[in-house]
């Protein structure tokens, strides 16, 4: 090995090390308070459900993991695949999903907007993104209540502006759901977007426009690859957390179907089945782990491919 | 950023060392959120000179979860009927005989037997109520007596009725109303049961917390909730009327328990012979709206309170109503199934 | 206030001003409300009964409420600083390199408390943290603060490391080039360059924590009550506009902070 490779190898060493120290104290905090815990739920999906809630401890079963996908019919006794869970799963990644892109199509234009503002009047403009956020999720989704109900702000706006003649009924509607989901989860997508876009390079959008690109072409070909962490980050920071939300769904949509978040929430507290609860938990998250490092791993390669 | 870092470490060193200690004259009680009277607990505090410290749960089973894991620090807790069996099974509560104490002869006689502490070797009765049925008048005329209201509603309400998100009482009131008895395992009876939910939910318009502001707002016309949220919609609008299924509907009561590791005990069986007395009763009535298990605490009461119909059912009404005892682990996993299928 | 501009614009994209506006809108109204409610003299947040303070007095007199939303703010303040240095740590160690052992590791972990449902990491957290509660003695807020700090930092971490991944080496470079070490090269060039993202991922960890309810109700001790978990306990029986009081005390301290922050700037430049 030469002495050139030899001292760049040790260079990219020491810096690998610094990587790790860099990193050792977020990953030290996570440890204790977040992934360390999470060993004791795979423990607790593996053991004998307890008689009222816990579990009987060093008892190993795997009842708790059968019953995530599969159901013994209580009537008729036959095995099958536990077609409520399916569908639960089914609803809580679909209502993310529209979340996400939903907050995504709203989300950019703002970002966007507030992006290109001179910097003081940014700096204003993000932290009112941040505002409502400083009360608390329930108030804030009681407040929604009065915006969308029957006699709520914008009934009577419609009624009064003549547009309609009887309120629409917005409240206990997927509508209302979404509304809802928007609105909490909005500053998820915003600030990421705005953290991306505040310092994009217009010379490469004005390059855009020399070559004769319309504003459409100018978004899609030039704008949105150069924000693109941006957008991956904002989408991961509202997927996932939706994926597990129930307070909206249950205030403003009735509450009548029960959400990925309910379904687990029931398994340790009605239900008194931690082991299926964490069973399920380790579930969504082997899922949404797997979906998450194929995401970022591509969007990363492909981020590295316009170079700078 | 350093000095923010460095103010951050020195505010949470200083919190750090507040916790620790425990001086005498002091009671940690662990009740549901906004159920306890302030003044009455001024009332203690000033009598014995006791620093009373309140934390809310909001689950039976959230409350027990925390306990069982123990270093909660709490003296007090005030489990509803349908858990005390299990708290006392798991060892956690304290028998602190209040049976003995001065002011138990005044729990009215109804509530000493009780069958989840018979002869009160560990508890005291805090408040009582029941889920039962609360209709808007000017819409519907009818009987609110009965659990056909949500469960085979009449066209008038079908559409605007709320169901508390309760699996127990929900279960509960619909194993009644097709002649079944609370903690069966019968398969043909809990078909029907599972058939009727589904059935009657999709004339639900909600199932959620807000009885209270939305009956009273007129947004519910019918809903199966608590009677002391009831009672309080009725006091904003008169057209909400109480309704006990005569089919049966559940009872509960939350009792007050000392923990077994509590560390104030003396002060716990203070607080536990304080509330005992039917004035220091009456309070706890008038900020939570239920009834308390006290004789004599009547005429203590708001007058709101001592003729509201809603906390006071007549023999009549009592007979049809039941306690809910825990259920076999397997009759459990059987509801929660149904439940969730209903739900799904 | 998309004003037309006369010469072309290579910043303007159509209706994206607009957007914002209604965005903007939307976001406030429901606020509006919520403070309108505050002055209810009924005790019901969903029925208006005319106008007076009597919930801020309520509100001032109530200590548990009180003490409630300053723990609430403390908690958020720490875990929220905490969170965002490590975080903005991290970051820095996991972009901008090829790619080394143990990378995928380290986004994994740090993105993990993202990915489980709060009540999982709640009844985790219950089980672990009542251990060293019964083994030390100690049930402070400390252990709070560590809850908090751990699903603060996935939420700081994104924006920042969104904002590193799109930034250039070359300054890094020319810095490097003057002879500038390191640490000199990161406290002239790297972290004035990264300021945005911080701001953005501490503002998004803040109201994270502001917010949580259910993590903080398995952790907590006697006492340790915080606003959410406060309002959890009311939600069955009665939510009174005391709440939406509070609620407005929050947001025109916020509103104020903002005011003071912008003076503050303007006088500067």
């Amino acid at each position: 090995m030469s002495d050139a490779a030899r001292i760049a190898e040790e260079a990219r060493r020491a810096d690998i090390r610094t990587r790790w120290w860099l990193t050792a104290p977020a990953l030290f905090i996570l440890f204790i308070a977040a992934v360390g815990p999470l060993f004791v739920v795979l423990l607790f999906s593996l053991m004998v459900k307890g008689d009222y809630g816990d579990v009987k401890y060093w008892q190993f079963s795997t009842d708790g993991w059968f019953s995530v996908f599969f159901e013994r019919d209580i009537f008729d006794d036959t095995v099958g695949l536990a077609q409520a869970h399916m569908e639960i799963l089914w609803r809580s990644v679909k209502l993310s999903l529209i979340t996400t892109l939903l907050t995504l199509l709203v989300g950019f234009p703002t970002a966007y907007y507030i992006s290109i503002q001179p910097p003081k009047k940014r700096d204003l403009l993000v932290f009112m993104i941040t505002i409502p956020f400083w009360t608390n999720i329930l108030i804030r989704t009681f407040a929604m209540q009065e915006v969308i109900r029957n006699e709520g702000v914008i009934n009577t706006l419609l009624i009064w502006a003549g547009f309609i003649e009887r309120p629409i009924q917005i409240m206990y509607t997927d509508w209302a759901i979404f509304f809802g989901m928007v609105y909490v989860y909005l500053p998820l997508m915003v600030l990421p977007l705005y953290a991306s876009m505040e310092k994009i390079d217009f010379r490469l959008v004005e390059a855009g426009y020399d070559l004769y690109a319309g504003r459409f072409q100018v978004l899609r070909r030039v704008i949105i690859p150069l924000v693109k962490p941006g957008i991956v980050a904002g989408s991961i920071l509202v997927f996932i957390p939706s994926l597990g939300a129930y307070v909206t769904p249950r205030v403003l949509g009735g509450g009548k179907n029960l959400m990925l978040g309910n379904l687990i929430d029931l398994q340790f507290g009605q239900g008194k089945n931690w082991p299926l609860g964490a069973a399920l938990s380790i579930t969504l998250l082997v899922i949404v782990t797997v979906a998450l490092l194929v995401y970022v791993r591509n969007a990363s390669r492909q981020g590295g491919g316009h170079g700078h | 950023m350093k000095r923010l870092l460095k103010a951050a470490i020195a505010g949470a060193a200083l919190l750090m060392s507040a916790g620790a200690a425990l001086a005498d004259g002091e009671l940690n009680i662990f009740n549901w959120g906004d159920y306890t009277s302030p003044e009455m607990i001024k009332k203690f505090e000033e009598k014995y000179k006791v620093k009373v410290t309140i934390t809310d749960y909001d689950s039976n089973d959230t409350a027990l979860a925390k306990v069982r894991a123990g270093g909660h620090g709490f003296d007090v807790v005030v489990p509803s009927a349908n858990f005390v069996p299990i708290w006392i099974k798991e060892g956690l509560l304290l028998e602190a005989r209040p049976d003995q104490m001065e002011n138990f002869k005044n729990v009215d006689e109804r509530w000493v037997n009780v069958d989840w502490d018979p002869g009160r070797r560990y508890t005291v009765p805090w408040q009582w109520g029941l889920t039962g049925i609360g209709v808007n008048k000017t819409v519907y005329s009818g009987d609110p007596n009965t659990s056909a209201i949500f469960l085979d509603p009449p066209p008038e309400l079908q559409g605007k009725i709320n169901v508390a998100p309760e699996m127990n009482d929900v279960m509960y009131a619909a194993i009644r109303y097709l002649g079944g008895k609370w903690c069966t395992d019968d398969k043909e009876l809990l078909k029907k049961v599972h058939d009727k939910l589904k059935e009657a939910k999709p004339k639900w318009l909600a199932m959620d917390y807000s009885a209270y502001e939305k009956m009273a707002a007129r947004e519910y016309s019918a809903v199966y909730y608590w009677n002391g949220a009831m009672l309080r919609a009725r006091l904003k609008n008169a057209e909400v009327t109480f309704g006990f299924p005569k089919e049966g509907y559940p009872f509960f009561m939350d009792s007050v328990a000392i923990l077994k590791d509590a560390k104030n005990v003396e002060n716990a069986k203070l607080f536990m012979n304080f509330i005992m007395d039917p004035e220091n009763a009456a309070m706890i009535s008038n900020f939570a709206k239920y009834a308390n298990g006290i004789k004599g605490s009547d005429k203590f009461m708001d007058k709101e309170l001592q003729d509201a119909p809603e906390i006071h059912p007549t023999a009549e009404q009592v007979a049809a109503g039941e306690f809910m005892l825990p259920c076999a682990p397997e009759v459990n996993d059987i509801y929660t199934k149904i439940w969730t299928d209903v739900l799904k | 206030m998309a004003t037309k501009l006369r010469t072309f614009d290579v910043k303007a994209q159509p209706g994206f001003g607009t957007v914002a506006m209604i965005c903007f809108f939307m976001l406030y109204l429901p606020i509006a409300i919520l403070v309108i409610y505050a002055f209810n003299a009924g005790e019901n947040i969903a029925i208006w009964e005319g106008l007076s303070l009597r919930w801020f007095v309520s509100a001032w007199h109530n200590d548990t409420v009180q003490e409630a939303a300053f723990r609430s703010l403390f908690l958020a303040t720490v875990a929220s600083t905490i969170a965002t240095v490590v975080a903005a740590m991290a970051a820095i160690a996991t972009t901008r390199t090829p790619p080394y052992r143990g990378l995928t590791f380290k986004y994994a972990m740090i993105n993990q408390p993202l990915m489980v449902p709060e009540i999982v990491t709640a009844v985790s957290l219950l089980i672990v943290f009542s251990r060293f509660k019964v083994w030390t003695g100690y049930n402070g807020l400390g252990y709070m603060v560590l809850a908090h700090t751990a699903f603060c930092i996935p939420f700081a971490y994104l924006p920042i490391r969104a904002r590193l991944e799109n930034m250039d080496l070359t300054l890094e470079r020319a810095a490097a080039d003057l002879y500038a070490t390191p640490w000199q090269a990161f406290r002239r060039v790297t972290l004035p360059l990264l300021v945005p993202g911080i701001i953005a991922g501490f503002m998004l960890a803040f109201v994270i924590s502001l917010d949580d309810v259910v993590i903080t109700e398995f952790v907590k001790s006697g006492g340790q009550e915080t606003l959410p978990t406060y309002m959890l306990g009311q939600l069955r029986r009665t939510v009174t506009p005391e709440i939406n009081a509070i609620a407005t005390v929050f947001l025109a301290l916020s509103v104020l902070l903002v005011t003071l922050f912008y003076l503050v700037n303007r006088k500067k430049t």
